[in-house]
């Protein structure tokens, strides 16, 4: 099992009434009104702390993502981010997982072949190489591209970067989207052929067989638990199997939002507020956004106008219980979130890298490092171990740091950082 | 009676449905971003005109993936002159709404001699950063409703939103929608203005405006962008409709059309 801290560098201070106020937390929310730039300074570097301090504790993995023109979560450029974690956890065994720079929004794409390579080699050949789709939001309504070529442009730039990491001679490339006549890729990646590679998705058929066709790990990133990813991820196995795949367990990640505190009733306390800011604030977006005209290809929008597959619930009317009952948030007592993580998410949905959002919405500081703590020192060891006994190897990981989880869980629990 | 015959063009990659009827000169209507349906408007033209209304690419039954040929607005253009010859239509009057007219427009841009007339009913074509044209693919289909139609309870809404029971029609309405939305999109994302301001010198055709007061997409002031390059184009404003003039009050714009056309 590979656990993996992640974070989205939300806005933490959006005011009270901002989903009543604002048409959109995406693309449009006025920034002058909303945000000033040196407390932005201050949540880029709480951001950097958290993931750096969940590295120190024991997480396999620190995730870091590319989001536009939002409060959600705003790191636009996640290889600015990931380049500081890959300095300054050199001489560790924790993976840079990033989840990741966008190709359809790089132009040419080429950029985030070469940025990769470049993280690879400052963190000694530790990088898993997200490779996602982008959000609509990010990709057609901030970025302009065109919504019909936005899967199409994706598939050129995934071709176009496995070559450039792996080609002996220079190439050209005579693309639909891109034409370079002299790729010559430096620096080249450490890990050979290539970095481990995840596709993140949500839920999207297509995905599944690009996933499944390509041998990289599937993401699923959802915000609505394990309980409602059930019927997607098992959709997602079945490919595999229908593909001659194995099941190896590595195939699959997921995404999951984690409180953890003494008991039951102190992670209400504590946490509900920022819990309800994310899902009623954070997650307000126009819902033809997430899917604009020309986004879906025509078999997947008369499959999802005729048969929704997600029965569209609005997080707005639900309050923290909700969440945790539903599954949304996994909150509790170390032992608690322990099971239900075993349970729902590892076990039910076959996931080997695991990743959990510890900071969450308005989580300040503080609260967000005393999250990571509790989990990394109660939840993670118990978790670890789930899948060894099947002999599975993660070949979605860092090669030299496969081995490494076991020196990991010895090296205990560093201290709280400065 | 309404003829259908289908086309292929692009090298037979992109299969293009016609509708026509009626007797008279020959009148090709440019459909907009919601697809083509034989509306009263339409039928009202066939009794002076014989009518050819092709579908965008993409938007054809059954061919939907066809749009994936083509590249950019100069590919449809192509297309277009690739139809006409097919249609044996050496040239036409040309009609267009909103999206279709910015197309009628560029066909006409490059092939002057295809246009006799061109009747552009709430064209895009234009930008202007004071009075922005709305991304209609940007809304929601009730909000979008509201912003096409003067009346988004009226008939001519209704025709285009179709029933909402049962819910098998009300997601084949959504899918046509929004799959048309999505194939004339693509040769307009995420800004309406692709050139036609370098190219519309070249239309030599008389040409008249027609736009809806109350346009809540395209703001009628866009007309003065069009009348500025063609010197000589009338303009007529139409109170009592929105973006879709001719679906709100068909009698009145096919009469306009046939009075622009001497008819």
């Amino acid at each position: 099992m590979k656990i993996s801290a992640f974070h989205l560098m939300p806005h933490r201070e959006l005011p009270a009434d901002f989903e009543k106020r604002y048409e959109s937390v995406w693309v449009t929310p006025p920034w002058w009104e909303l945000a000033d730039a040196r407390r932005v300074g201050e949540y880029y570097n709480w951001t950097l702390d958290e993931l750096l301090y969940a590295a120190k504790c024991g997480f396999d993995g620190v995730c870091t993502n590319e989001h536009h023109q939002n409060a959600y979560g705003f790191m636009p450029s996640p290889n600015i981010m990931g380049s500081v974690l890959a300095k300054l956890t050199n001489g560790s065994d924790v993976a840079i997982v990033q989840m990741g720079a966008t190709l359809p929004t790089s132009n040419p794409p080429l950029r985030v072949a070469e940025e990769y390579a470049m993280l690879d080699c400052i963190s000694g050949g530790r990088l898993v190489a997200g490779l996602p789709l982008g959000s609509p939001m990010d990709v057609s309504l901030c970025y302009g591209v065109t919504p019909m070529e936005h899967r199409e442009r994706y598939r050129e730039a995934f071709a176009l970067t496995l070559k450039a990491w792996q080609a002996r001679e220079i190439f050209a490339w005579n693309g639909r989207y891109f034409q370079l006549a002299n790729v010559n890729l430096w620096p080249r990646p450490i890990q050979q052929p290539h970095p481990p590679i995840w596709v993140p998705g949500s839920g999207s058929i297509s995905t599944f067989d690009f996933a499944v066709e390509h041998d990289v790990c599937y993401c699923f990133l959802s915000y609505s638990g394990a309980r409602s990813a059930k019927t997607m991820m098992d959709g997602y196995w079945r490919v595999v199997a229908d593909k001659g795949r194995d099941l190896n367990p590595y195939r699959a990640g997921f995404l999951q939002l984690v409180v953890v505190a003494e008991n039951d009733a102190r992670a209400e306390e504590m946490y509900a507020r920022h819990v309800e800011y994310f899902y009623h604030k954070c997650l307000h977006v126009p819902g033809i956004w997430f899917s604009p005209p020309g986004n879906q290809d025509y078999r997947s929008l008369v499959a999802t106008m005729h048969n929704p597959v997600r029965r569209a619930e609005n997080p707005k009317t639900l309050r923290y219980r909700d969440f945790v009952e539903r599954g949304y948030v996994i909150a509790g007592s170390p032992a608690t979130v322990r099971d239900r993580l075993k349970e729902e998410v590892i076990d039910s949905l076959r996931v080997g890298n695991l990743m959990v959002l510890l900071q969450i919405g308005s989580m300040p500081h503080e609260l967000a490092l005393e999250n990571i703590d509790r989990f990394a020192r109660e939840v993670l060891p118990h978790l670890r171990g789930v899948w060894d006994d099947e002999g599975w190897v993660n070949h979605w990981w860092p090669k030299r740091l496969r081995e490494s989880a076991r020196r990991r869980g010895a090296a205990a629990v560093g201290a709280r950082p400065v | 009676m309404i003829r259908e015959e289908t086309h292929s063009v692009w090298q037979g990659r992109v299969r293009i449905r016609v509708l026509s009827k009626g007797r008279g000169p020959a009148l090709v209507f440019f459909h907009g971003p919601w697809g083509l349906t034989w509306d009263p408007f339409l039928e009202e033209l066939a009794q002076s005109f014989s009518v050819v209304a092709p579908e965008h690419p993409g938007t054809t039954p059954a061919a939907p993936d066809d749009i994936y040929h083509l590249d950019g607005l100069w590919d449809l253009v192509l297309c277009y002159d690739e139809l006409l010859e097919a249609l044996g239509l050496e040239n036409a009057a040309f009609v267009g709404h909103s999206f279709g007219a910015m197309v009628a427009c560029e066909v006409a841009a490059a092939y002057p001699r295809r246009a006799r007339s061109l009747t552009l009913i709430a064209p895009i074509g234009f930008w202007r950063d004071a009075e922005p044209v709305v991304n209609w693919m940007m809304l929601d289909l009730d909000a979008l409703r509201g912003r096409i139609f003067r009346d988004p309870a009226g008939d001519a809404a209704k025709r285009m939103f179709g029933p909402s029971e049962p819910p098998d029609a009300a997601a084949a309405t959504r899918v046509r929608l929004m799959w048309s939305m999505g194939a004339t999109g693509k040769f307009i994302w995420p800004i309406p203005d692709k050139g036609l301001k370098k190219r519309i010198h070249r239309v030599k055709a008389p040409t008249l405006l027609l736009w809806g007061q109350d346009d809540r997409l395209v703001p009628p002031a866009y007309a003065d962008e069009f009348v500025r390059r063609l010197p000589g184009a009338g303009v007529q404003t139409m109170d009592g409709c929105g973006h879709a003039p001719q679906l709100e009050q068909p009698n009145r714009v096919a009469q306009m059309v046939r009075d622009f056309l001497r008819l």
